[in-house]
């Protein structure tokens, strides 16, 4: 019954959001006010109804009601509490009503907080949020319907893939999600401001936190599954260029390119195309990185569910969003009116380098993401681009962009003095200069490249706190007024500081990790003891038993520093019966310089086990300034230029007053 | 001329679509394979233990087309596949073999005797190496070889009815005249 229930309701919603477009776009086009007066609640509506559709499928998860066609395919009456209600989502029908859910809760942010949104403005945004709604739920509806019953039904689940059975993974793609549909919100005040025909300020300010708040759960979503891979997989890695990744990363570039774009349209008013552009382009990304997974296109380790029998929907309705966006934007752009032009050597001009680099950047992972596709379509061949390809051109990309960014900040607007920001990084210069013989002290046999990556983070890191000091005139002025500076910055100025430092941080990690890495692959009786990166690791038992719904094989291997015992790593395989699959459960002891990381693999013929030790440095800087960037994303939405009310436009109706700041 | 330029990012989108479309009715599961239009790898494996089927030997190839289909107990998508490789037992051209791949002898043992057993022989490759040899990229697989014990076709993953009809068969069909 409460199956049916939700089905109803997505019905329901799927009629609620053509409404919701007609009224919108039809009401502010032809100047009906009740017309786009209606979209706000029909937003609202929308929100009600995917929320007992979602709720309605939770529910049928948490009691294992396995005539649910989805339930039986996806679940078990085993399987721990945790994953049953992350198996909403752990499967296609399921994330995309997720998706839907998320983005009504967006439209619906619109619709209550809009209240300083030009009416005409409000109800195209509206409107166009209805549209997406309306192609998610009929896709859903048609090709993926999560209530589908079974006739009759089975006495049990076939569970959940077992790698997917993890807590990284549980809140991997809600977040990742969260992040995507947070894109919309830019997309559909984008495809407004192209119909109207103006973008101004205030449009800027209100784009601005809807892309703080998308680009920091994107950025958590893809660091959580990063992580996951790290510890899941038991390969040490965690990033693997596989196209499935790539999906979630090239929305994430094209969302930073879009949150420093926007700084230059609210304080300049100009890059108001460029702007607009990319934020189609970012939510393009975001459907292709919805559907990409899904729809069997291309070929990847993470598709675990592919069906092409709902790649002609899914073609389509990217043909029609991302196509019909962009045949807007080559019609309506041009009239823009573009802001003036601007020094090269200026705030701006950083940014717009910024924007460039970010965006080849895009376009080589674009390219070597589809790049196997292509090939097969013209020759037929089929080919794999791997992490080489990558290295050889993203990596370069981003070198300039990291010198770049330390000197950004320290730009006038307008025109910048870019010889008094160079005397003024003389520090960080030193600081490289430091870093880079530390290194080669510590590990001379590694890549010179690696040198490379550490001299940049300690300059990008330095430059940015060289930023912060001279807004809180640290060492120039006594501590507590320096202090109470920084107490009264505007919290975007924490947020550069955060987030420029987090990128620092991040790329210590990455290269220390690529490039000095310790890997040790043997066989191991039970009481033998194995050096890694000056740790004695002995093997000191392997035990089976039994877990919530897996039998697992445990190792303890006792690790040694300097002759005393440091710490006792005990990984785990699990075999999970009913899926019938294997899991590996490294173990992982951090420290500040990096992690011990073991894998227990199979017995071999003689009796021993076969062992993976991995000392993985500077890991953990990967995803603590992963973090850092997140948190300075967030304080940066904290920041009350967003929270209140965007100075209102010339309009001939008095507006009403903006909310009060808090 | 500069309004043009505004049609740049539309244009590339056609030709993205364009390029999924003529990518969506193809099959990711058709992965190339070294050994198409080679000989088979030779082996000689043991039946399984206490199963009353002979094993499996590359000279078993000889004088006529067989399928070889590698299966395990403990692999889901190949529960879902079994009933087509019984239907393809049913035909008398053609000899259907079994690599019963890293698995236990009871386990397999107690596997086929719920499901039926198709096989007129099964190699028991505990070890994995002659799946090794074969490029076993994921268990099921399929590969078609002719009378010459020449691979001639190969299928990653579960079959299903479509692949049947499309691709296996006719590669059967192929080898017969």
């Amino acid at each position: 019954m409460i199956p049916e229930l939700g089905n109803f309701a997505l019905a329901l919603a799927l009629i609620v959001s053509f409404v919701m477009t007609g009224a919108g776009l039809a009401g502010a086009q032809m100047g009906n006010a009740a017309w786009m007066v209606a979209a706000r609640p029909a937003a609202i509506a929308l929100f009600g109804l995917s929320s007992i559709a979602f709720a309605a499928l939770t529910w049928a998860f948490v009691v294992s009601d396995f005539s649910v066609s989805n339930v039986a395919a996806n679940s078990h009456s085993l399987k721990p509490m945790l994953y049953k209600v992350s198996g909403v989502w752990g499967n296609h029908e399921g994330s995309m009503l997720l998706w839907v859910l998320m983005l009504s809760l967006f439209g619906a942010a619109v619709a209550v907080l809009g209240d300083n949104l030009p009416p005409g403005l409000r109800a195209r945004v509206l409107g166009v949020q209805g549209g997406i709604a309306f192609g998610f739920l009929l896709f859903i509806l048609l090709t993926s319907n999560p209530f589908d019953r079974l006739d009759p039904a089975p006495l049990d689940g076939q569970g959940l893939n077992p790698l997917l059975q993890d807590p990284g993974l549980a809140f991997h793609p809600p977040m990742l999600y969260l992040g995507y549909v947070g894109l919309s919100v830019t997309f559909c005040f984008a495809i407004a401001a192209l119909i109207e025909g103006k973008v101004d300020a205030a449009w800027a300010r209100w784009v601005r936190p809807w892309t703080l708040a998308a680009w920091s759960s994107l950025t958590l979503g893809i660091a959580l599954g990063s992580w996951w891979a790290y510890y899941e997989l038991g390969w040490g890695g965690w990033w693997f260029w596989d196209p499935v990744e790539n999906a979630s990363f090239m929305p994430w570039l094209a969302a930073t390119a879009l949150l420093h774009s926007a700084i230059v349209v609210e304080k300049r008013d100009a890059l108001k195309t460029w702007t607009v552009l990319l934020a189609i382009i970012a939510f393009s990304f975001s459907l292709l990185g919805t559907f990409l997974v899904r729809s069997g296109v291309l070929t990847s380790v993470h598709a675990f569910a592919t069906d092409p029998a709902r790649g002609l929907y899914i073609l389509l309705f990217l043909l029609a969003v991302i196509g019909g966006s962009l045949t807007l934007f080559a019609i309506r752009a041009p009239a823009m009116k573009s802001g003036g032009l601007f020094a090269p050597v200026s705030r701006e001009g950083a940014l717009v380098l910024n924007n460039l680099l970010l965006s080849t950047a895009l376009a080589t992972v674009l390219l070597g993401t589809l790049y196997p596709l292509f090939l097969e379509v013209v020759s037929g061949d089929k080919v794999s681009v791997g992490p080489p390809f990558f290295n050889a051109t993203f990596v370069p990309l981003m070198i300039p962009l990291i010198i770049a960014m330390a000197a950004g900040p320290l730009m006038g607007w307008k025109r910048g003095d870019l010889a008094g920001v160079l005397s003024r990084l003389k520090v960080a210069g030193i600081a490289v200069g430091i870093a880079i013989a530390v290194t080669w002290w510590a590990q001379s046999d590694g890549p010179p490249l690696a040198l490379l990556g550490i001299g940049l983070a300690a300059w990008l890191f330095v430059g940015t706190l060289i930023e912060f000091a001279e807004r809180t005139r640290l060492f120039r002025v006594p501590l507590s007024n320096s202090l109470r500076r920084a107490a009264g910055l505007p919290r975007s100025a924490w947020g550069l500081l955060l987030g420029h430092a987090g990128v620092a941080i991040l790329v210590a990690g990455v290269t220390g990790s690529s490039a000095w890495t310790v890997e040790k692959i043997q066989a191991m009786a039970i009481g033998e003891a194995i050096d890694v990166a000056g740790y004695s690791f002995t093997l000191d038992a392997v035990t089976e038993g039994q877990g919530p719904n897996y039998q697992y094989r445990r190792a303890a291997f006792t690790v040694r520093h300097d002759g005393k015992v440091y710490d006792v790593l005990e990984p785990e395989k699990r075999f999970f019966p009913v899926e019938r699959n294997e899991t590996t459960e490294a173990a992982i002891r951090s420290t500040f310089l990096g992690d011990l990381y073991a894998v227990i693999g199979d017995e071999t013929p003689q009796g021993t086990w076969v062992t993976r030790i991995y000392f993985n440095p500077l890991v953990p800087w990967i995803w603590a300034g992963c973090l850092i960037m997140v948190a300075g994303g967030l304080v940066s939405l904290s920041d009350r230029r967003l929270r209140i009310g965007a100075p209102q436009r010339k309009r001939a109706t008095p507006s009403p007053a903006p909310a009060p700041a808090e | 001329m500069r309004k043009l330029l505004y049609f740049i990012p539309a244009l590339i989108m056609a030709g993205l679509g364009a390029a999924f479309y003529l990518q969506l009715g193809k099959d990711a599961s058709v992965v190339p394979s070294a050994l198409i239009d080679r000989a088979a790898p030779e082996f000689a494996l043991d039946p399984i233990e206490g199963h009353d089927r002979p094993g499996l030997a590359s000279a078993d190839f000889r004088g006529q087309v067989t399928v070889v289909n590698v299966f395990a107990s403990w692999c889901l998508p190949c529960r879902a596949e079994h009933p087509l490789v019984m239907a393809l037992a049913e035909r008398d051209d053609i000899q259907v073999a079994g690599l019963n791949y890293k698995d236990k002898p009871e386990d397999a043992r107690r596997w086929l005797a719920e499901l039926g057993d198709p096989y007129d022989r099964i190699g028991a490759d505990q070890t994995g190496r002659v799946g090794i040899d074969f490029g076993v990229y994921g268990v099921p697989e399929t590969f078609v070889i002719d009378r010459n014990g020449v691979v001639r076709f190969k299928h990653v993953g579960p079959l299903t009815e479509e692949h049947v009809r499309k691709s296996i068969l006719p590669a059967i069909e192929a080898l017969q005249k």
